[in-house]
């Protein structure tokens, strides 16, 4: 068995000190930080060298003149490029990668991001392929995004499939919109849409910019929808029911068939929420479980880089009914090759610029090409492996907050509150002081205290070992020195970060004094 | 599989721990109607050199790897891209790390937001700037949802004919489904290319919430934001502004300067590659007083229990995790990798750079606007323009054809848009564009004005 220590790699500033001498040394010494690019700006310096301009020629400033054009960019930073270069460098020494440290954050799927995909994106035919070529010049690019869109319904048994989304969260915006343009063009109008109490937020919050009422459904007590409240919950007035399948406690709906009877039924939609689809590849097809719309995100289960929050893409399916509705443009396949075809009268219309995240769109299907489809089945059986290893690994101290059977997360509970004081986010925080970035946190909102983690499928045993190492040494240092891990993280550039000041006193951009 | 680490012991070890016979035992509880179809029907997996070669196969069918000129625009702009910010954004550091929640280990990800924030505030002369949204036309969309949350009671929206394509069809698209807002479009003045003002302030009355203009607008013209501001705060309402081309407001005056109370734009031009349209970079900016009801995601500073200056996620109970259905917005990321290239693009540029760089784009479309004067074609409107113009040119598509044969992408035709334009040719000149290639655009445009562009 693997002893609690740092798991990876370690950057060179993150040194390890004695907490307590750490806590001891007057603050008024310690480093200050990273300065502000803005700080390290001097007048006169330059990072860009412009090639000469004819001479005599009038400038840009003249040509516009003064009412037009702005006196100065006043506090504009001003540095050559290697200091910009040094200080990204630096900055991005200050932070956890999924590349560098195990980041087991739940429902995010940190998985392995593959770099030749990156290599791809930088090809010229794709880099600098202007979104308003011609179709005729850019058959390459189409041609790959029709490949991605089949090989998306064939993963999720959906019939059509839309690339346009930029997110999951506008990915949910757009099914819901989808909709509600096919209840109006059958003259149905449906105030309501039923979300189970274990939700992301951002299920209510489409909801409401969708136009509609959110109902919540509340779980039974083995943390799952039962069919029977879904049809004590859904009429006439139910435009449809999102659902998160697994759901936030990784848990499969296992009356998913049944719930979306009861909403057929009643002539409402299932939209199933596809953020967990890691743990349904080759498992079961949301088309078959009676899914009308799913959106996908190919951030999380097709291996795009989460880039620090974003860019990822969020693409839909939906049933053949569904989609006329479907955002344009739409491919299509014509004698001349493939083309952009806006003319779609019940479409939404658009929820954005041009053809789709095509950037984020190339590493996904770079991904699924490399795995092929026997490849992404495996993958979601050895996501499903690892956490139920590590949930069975951590049982004695950190029960699993449900008895079902886990997908491809987990989450826990532990009684440390009651115990020693130590909440949820002290244990975070003290992972950090082992290379760990934390599972996440406090969610879903039904489970009280919830660490709700996500391995996935390219960690190797040996990482999760640490990993259920440090949880349990972090457990016993609860009981024998809870301010140990009260007061973690002790090994990072930075104490705890005072968040509530951050609110209180809002600074958002920096000033020259 | 290269990307999974499992060997056939560490299966039978877990499988071991756990108590399961098989993979499939895992997975055992879902109901067998469902695994029994689930198989993927995908060709089986590739090598990494059998990826590339069949992804570069389809690069290499875009004409962009072909050698073509090109002054294509209208929204998405061709600049060089220095390779410091390709050389940032592809560290794993930054690339593989996700939502800074944590920030005692994501202080690289918040500070280099913090300065992202402070450089657009810096740029539109506004005081508060979010953490970045997807795209400029969403976040158009999203400043007329903000609008209307700071003056719930008002319902016209009013925004310029003259106005992206894609950015009223996605603010259509994004109130279509909330009730009591009425979209009404405001002309543009058929000489200038700019909004008819007096069409505006007839719009301009105690119902109306916002009027959304583009500056510069689609048809590359310079709008007189501080006219339009006048009658549009005349009537207590919200000025939003939205520039597709950033590079602009590095020489043109801040909206801020000239009466916007929300300025968005798209940020592509600040070190993105054009990759299709996307991933692009949206940018929002408002007045402090606002910012409760800002959508996205805002980096403060803050400091840490020793007292060191620290950056942190901050306001986030406007957000949907906290807020769930009464949350500003439903975004939950934003476009943070694409915001880090811009922060690392406008530190390179800096102050006086990035104004002679946006000097440069200018001299460059007069000199094409004038070089196409100079052979008989005119412009199509006689407002002010950065670095894109409307030329006027019968049968802009033949004439593109033509363009095309000569391996020159031209610009864009306005007429599929605007079908009242049936003359105009949108043409984007950039600092990528050298004299020869505008003399040859100036030619080849010239000939087939005449119908006389044979293929070579």
């Amino acid at each position: 068995m693997a002893t609690a220590g740092k798991i990876s790699g370690v950057s060179p500033i993150r040194k390890d000190h004695d907490s307590r001498e750490l806590a001891a040394r007057d603050t008024a010494t310690l480093p200050i930080g990273t300065p502000l690019i803005f700080e390290l700006s001097s007048d006169g310096r330059a990072g860009a060298d412009l090639a000469p301009r004819t001479k005599g020629a009038r400038s840009g400033a003249e040509i516009l003149g003064p009412e037009l054009c702005r006196d100065d960019l006043p506090g504009f930073p001003e540095l050559s490029e290697p200091q910009v270069m040094r200080h990204f460098l630096c900055l991005s020494q200050l932070n956890f990668a999924q590349a560098l440290q195990f980041y087991p954050l739940g429902s995010c799927t940190m998985k392995y991001n593959p770099v030749i995909n990156d290599e791809i994106a930088a090809l010229p035919g794709f880099a600098n392929l202007h979104p308003l070529t011609p179709p005729h010049l850019a058959q390459g690019a189409l041609e790959l995004m029709a490949r991605l869109e089949a090989a998306l319904a064939e993963i999720t048994g959906m019939d059509a499939i839309s690339l346009h989304p930029a997110a999951g969260a506008q990915g949910e915006l757009t099914g819901l919109l989808c909709a509600r343009a096919f209840f109006n063009k059958r003259r149905e109008t449906r105030h309501k849409v039923i979300i189970p109490d274990t939700a992301h937020g951002t299920n209510p919050a489409s909801c409401r910019l969708a136009g509609y009422e959110v109902v919540v459904a509340h779980s039974n007590d083995r943390d799952f929808i039962e069919a029977s409240e879904v049809r004590r919950l859904v009429d006439n007035d139910t435009a449809a029911m999102m659902v998160t399948n697994p759901n936030t406690l990784g848990i499969f709906e296992p009356q998913i068939a049944e719930i979306a009877a009861a909403l057929h039924d009643k002539g409402a939609l299932l939209y199933m929420d596809g953020a967990n689809l890691n743990a349904l590849m080759g498992v079961a097809k949301p088309g078959h479980m009676g899914a009308d719309i799913v959106q996908l995100n190919l951030h999380k289960t097709f291996s795009t880089p989460h880039g620090g929050g974003g860019p990822g893409a969020g693409p839909i399916g939906v049933t053949r009914v569904l989609e006329p509705f479907l955002p344009v443009p739409r491919l299509k396949n014509t004698a001349a090759g493939w083309t952009l075809d806006h003319a779609r009268p019940d479409s939404i219309g658009r929820m954005r610029s041009f053809h789709g995240n095509f950037g984020m769109l190339l590493r996904a299907y770079a991904y699924i090409l490399a795995l092929g489809g026997d490849g992404l089945a495996n993958a979601s059986r050895l996501a499903i492996l690892g956490a139920n290893y590590v949930r069975k690994r951590l049982e004695a101290h950190f029960p699993a907050a449900s008895a079902e059977p886990s997908m491809h997360e987990c989450v826990l509970e532990h009684d440390l509150e009651k115990r020693s004081g130590v909440t949820t986010l002290e244990i975070a925080k003290r992972l950090l002081d082992f290379g760990v970035h934390p599972p996440t946190i406090y969610f879903p909102l039904i489970v009280h205290g919830a660490l709700m983690i996500e391995p996935t499928e390219t960690e190797t045993k040996e990482v999760l070992d640490a990993f259920v190492a440090v949880m349990e040494r972090i457990y016993t240092e609860a009981l024998s020195d809870p301010e140990l891990v009260k007061t973690a993280p002790h090994s990072l550039t930075l104490s705890r970060v005072d968040e509530a000041q951050a609110a209180r006193h809002p600074i958002l951009r920096w000033q020259p004094k | 599989m290269r990307f999974m680490p499992q060997t056939d012991a560490d299966i039978a070890a877990m499988l071991k721990t756990i108590g399961a016979a098989d993979l499939d035992a895992l997975v055992a509880h879902v109901p067998e109607s469902l695994r029994a179809r689930a198989a993927i029907n995908l060709a089986p997996g590739r090598g990494e050199a059998e990826v590339a070669a069949q992804l570069g196969a389809l690069a290499a069918m875009n004409g962009a790897a072909a050698g073509y000129s090109s002054f294509l625009g209208a929204g998405y702009y061709r600049h060089y891209v220095p390779a410091a910010v390709r050389a940032i954004t592809a560290r794993a550091e930054f690339a593989t790390s996700y939502t800074p929640y944590q920030a005692e280990a994501s202080q690289g990800t918040t500070q280099a937001i913090f300065e992202f924030q402070t450089l657009i505030t810096q740029l539109t002369a506004m005081e508060v700037a979010n953490a970045s949204m997807y795209d400029g036309a969403s976040a158009a969309a999203e400043a007329v949802l903000m609008a209307r949350r700071v003056m719930p009671k008002r319902r016209v929206v009013a925004i310029s004919r003259a106005l992206w394509p894609d950015y009223r069809a996605t603010i259509r698209t994004y109130l279509s489904a909330l009730g009591e807002i009425e979209i009404v479009e405001a002309p543009f003045d058929d000489l200038t290319g700019a909004i008819d003002l007096s069409a505006l302030a007839a719009i301009a009355g105690d119902k109306m919430l916002c009027a959304v203009l583009g500056y510069p607008n689609s048809f590359g013209v310079i709008e007189p934001i501080r006219a339009a501001a006048e009658i549009v705060h005349r009537a207590d309402a919200i000025m939003i502004t939205a520039t597709a081309e950033g590079l602009a407001l590095g020489l043109l005056k801040p909206p801020g300067e000239l009466g916007a109370d929300i300025v968005v734009g798209e940020g592509q031009s600040f070190g993105l590659a054009l990759q299709f349209g996307g991933p692009g970079l949206g940018f929002m900016a408002a007045r402090a007083d606002h910012v409760r009801q800002m959508p996205g995601r805002l980096v403060g500073q803050t400091c840490d229990r020793d007292g060191r200056r620290a950056f942190c996620l901050t306001l986030s109970t406007r957000e949907q995790h906290i807020r769930r259905e009464r949350a500003t917005s439903n975004i939950c990321t934003n476009h943070s990798l694409c915001a880090l290239a811009a922060a690392v693009y406008l530190s390179q540029m800096g102050r006086r750079g990035l104004r002679e760089l946006a000097e440069r784009n200018v001299e460059l479309a007069h000199q094409a606007a004038e070089a196409l004067a100079a052979r008989g074609i005119k412009r199509r409107f006689n407002g002010p323009f950065f670095n894109e113009f409307t030329a006027a040119i019968p049968r802009p598509a033949a004439a593109l054809e033509a363009a095309e044969r000569r391996r020159i992408l031209a610009g864009t035709a306005l007429a599929p848009d605007y079908p009242e334009i049936s003359d105009g040719l949108l043409i984007a000149v950039t600092e990528m564009n050298h004299d020869a290639e505008i003399d040859a655009l100036a030619r080849t445009l010239a000939e087939a004005a005449a119908g006389s562009v044979e293929a070579r």
